[in-house]
């Protein structure tokens, strides 16, 4: 029988512990501020002028020249186009040039018919301006495709992108909200149960009529606790310091909750399947990190390298990112609903294996 | 019904037999010790007993319970220090106290609990700045929240300073006062001899003797004795000239008498005094416990038995002279 007393009152326990810790308070909450106030400075930084992206355009259709409509009308990118007879790559190396798009032949026919079209894009990762184009060429895409997902026309579709203007601190915020949502309940939870196990502290509670289910689900409140607290935050900075342009709806607080019961979740089973905490450690880190950095916390996948992006799908982050950014940035509601769903169900099954390979004492 | 009932207890991890088929029951209001040296196999029966471990064969009976089946109930009337106790870091004992009643569900008052272990001082401390003897406490605070009438403490003063522990055993003393049957294990031997009413010596799985300390030396222990420094010369005389068995000990150049009746001892000393050699110290001694335990313990070597690591109470060798 689950009894809400004790869960409460291990939540008080426990939180208060967390809050006495200086060490995991500074990472649970001040860090993720800290990393928005870089980047954000970083990127704003980046968008103070414009920055010159040289095109070749091999289409001659009229969805390209709207496809660089839209590129310009972003206030960030300035299209320059670069004759298609020349040699590309020489062309750029010798003007020095950081920032290169080639727009193929099909362009038109292709996008109009919708069939998979690749706009190739070149930048010098060393380049601070890389991640702002990158985050434009992105959005401009999302909206182009999902303009063609609607059924809307091309038209209607470059109006919606320069409609929203989003900027690069727009797409920073939900990244860094999954990274915040992922990391703290993560790399706690995998410390917390290897260390309780070694400490033979889960055994001690084990005496007490707590159950695993209250313990792991008042840890579960504490992180979402956490995570609303960063989330305001990071929201707040955002706005007030760097001006983002984000929906704040209702449709943001299943990913508030279902996140940091995922990743709590993880971490416990982590730290459940490993014998000691530093092989839990290594695991955690290992199931940790792709997920921090390819899930498009940072920056968008599109621009991964096809491998990498292939990647992103597996990822349980990339659905919670993906889901804050149709939210926040795009008010694509629908595509949302289907990340709660994805999020919902490998939480719950995660959750569930947690909960069930979690041992109090031993055999 | 006995609070504890255990037969032919079993339980192997691998091939390493930890608890090798052992009995024994605990009356109610009794303090039983458990001991031996690391890797007897204590910890592993009183895990059983408290059911967080589980068994390989035989019975075991906990206020009626099987701790393994119905260890959630169990648990709800026990009270338990697990070896090495440990709490979260940033909690204070009071807070702690406050913690565990909340889910027993049962109201106290965390001065009282505070006070009966001797921790008031501490009450506002966190658990990661408490002493070894204080974070014990805190334990054992935590054991009694549930106002349990049988506690398990699993080596409650290993590791403490003499006054820690001489604090624990007052703190012990006033639950066994209150009537509480409580099983204790520990590897000094001193403690058991200061706290137990009955206990057991365990080894290699087994329990190899069982009973009050005076029992246990009684029927294992070489009984009194009578010990003459001086040559082995003497040791002959002695053996040659009255009806007693003469042992001699060339370490420690002793001439050492086992005595049937303490009346031997006057014939062995009229015999020395009689043969015109020269002889020193004289004593009688008795095993103790200390004693009975390297005796009946096989494989001491890295292993000692220790009695107090500190010379406090030093009692293991009962000395009286003429």
């Amino acid at each position: 029988m689950v009894s809400g007393k004790r869960i409460f009152s291990d939540f008080k326990v426990f939180s208060r512990g967390y809050l006495r810790n200086k060490f995991g308070l500074f990472f649970g909450l001040i860090f993720p501020v800290i990393l928005i106030l870089i980047f954000g400075a970083i990127y704003s930084g980046g968008t103070t002028g414009t920055i010159q992206i040289y095109t070749q355009n091999y289409d001659s259709g009229a969805l390209s020249t709207q496809y660089m409509d839209a590129l310009n009308q972003t206030k960030t990118l300035q299209i320059i186009t670069v004759d298609p007879s020349l040699n590309f790559t020489e062309y750029m190396s010798k003007n020095a040039v950081s920032n290169g798009m080639i727009i193929p032949a099909n362009f038109t026919a292709e996008y109009s018919t919708a069939k998979p079209v690749n706009v190739t894009i070149y930048v010098n990762p060393s380049a601070s301006t890389t991640g702002a184009v990158l985050s434009i060429l992105d959005a401009v895409n999302d909206q182009f495709n999902l303009a063609l997902f609607n059924g809307h026309t091309v038209l209607r579709i470059s109006q919606l992108s320069v409609g929203s203007q989003n900027k690069n601190i727009d797409y920073l915020v939900p990244g860094l909200i999954g990274f915040a949502i992922l990391v703290s309940p993560m790399f706690s939870l995998v410390n917390i149960s290897s260390e309780y196990k070694k400490t033979k502290l889960f055994k001690q509670l084990s005496l007490t009529p707590l159950t695993k289910i209250e313990w792991l689900t008042s840890k579960i409140m504490w992180y979402i606790v956490l995570s609303a607290a960063s989330f305001v935050l990071m929201v707040v900075v955002g706005i007030v310091l760097f001006h983002a342009n984000i929906t704040l709806t209702v449709w943001l607080i299943p990913f508030l909750i279902l996140g940091p019961m995922l990743f709590a979740s993880l971490g416990m089973l982590v730290g459940t399947v490993t014998k000691n905490p530093e092989t839990a450690g290594v695991i955690g880190n290992i199931v940790t990190f792709p997920m921090m950095f390819l899930s498009g916390t940072f920056f968008p996948i599109a621009f991964m390298p096809d491998y990498l992006r292939s990647i992103a799908p597996v990822l349980p982050l990339f659905y919670v990112v993906e889901g804050l950014t149709n939210i926040m940035l795009y008010q694509n509601y629908l595509g949302a609903a289907i990340d709660i769903a994805v999020v919902g169900i490998i939480t719950v099954i995660i959750f569930a294996l947690a909960v069930k390979l979690f041992k109090w004492r031993e055999d | 019904m006995l609070p504890i009932e255990v037969s032919s207890l079993k339980k192997h991890y691998g091939d390493l037999k930890a608890v090798d088929g052992i009995s024994f029951t605990v009356k109610e209001g009794e303090v039983f010790g458990l001991l031996g040296p690391n890797g007897a196999g204590k910890t592993t029966t009183i895990e059983i007993m408290e059911g967080l471990r589980e068994r390989d064969g035989g019975a075991v009976k906990v206020l009626g319970f099987d701790p393994w089946k119905n260890g959630y109930e169990l648990h709800k009337r026990i009270g338990v220090i697990p070896q090495e106790f440990t709490f979260f870091e940033k909690t204070t004992p009071r807070e702690a106290i406050i913690y565990y009643a909340d889910l027993f569900n049962v109201k106290v008052n965390p001065d009282e609990t505070l006070k009966e272990v001797l921790l008031e001082e501490s009450a506002n401390v966190n658990f990661d700045s408490l002493s070894g003897g204080q974070k014990q406490k805190t334990g054992l605070a935590l054991s009694l929240v549930n106002s349990p009438d049988l506690l398990f403490l699993d080596e409650p003063t290993t590791g403490l300073d003499p006054n820690a522990r001489r604090a624990i055993w007052e703190v012990i003393r006033g639950l066994k006062a209150k009537g509480k049957t409580i099983i204790l294990t520990t590897h000094y031997l001193d403690e058991a001899q200061q706290l137990c009413d009955r206990v057991a010596i365990m080894d290699h799985g087994k329990i190899v003797a069982m009973g009050t300390s005076e029992e246990i030396i009684q029927q294992h222990g070489s009984g009194e004795r009578l010990e003459i420094h001086g040559g082995e010369k003497l040791g002959d005389y002695i053996k040659a000239n009255t009806e007693l068995e003469v042992d001699y000990n060339k370490s420690r150049e002793e001439i050492v008498i086992p005595l049937k009746k303490k009346i031997d001892a006057l014939a062995a000393l009229a015999a020395a005094e009689q043969s015109g050699m020269e002889w020193g110290e004289i004593q009688t001694r008795q095993d103790s416990l200390d004693d009975v335990f390297v005796k009946l313990v096989t494989g001491l070597g890295n292993e000692q038995a220790t009695t107090a690591p500190e010379n406090e109470v030093k009692q293991a060798k009962k000395k009286r002279r003429f």
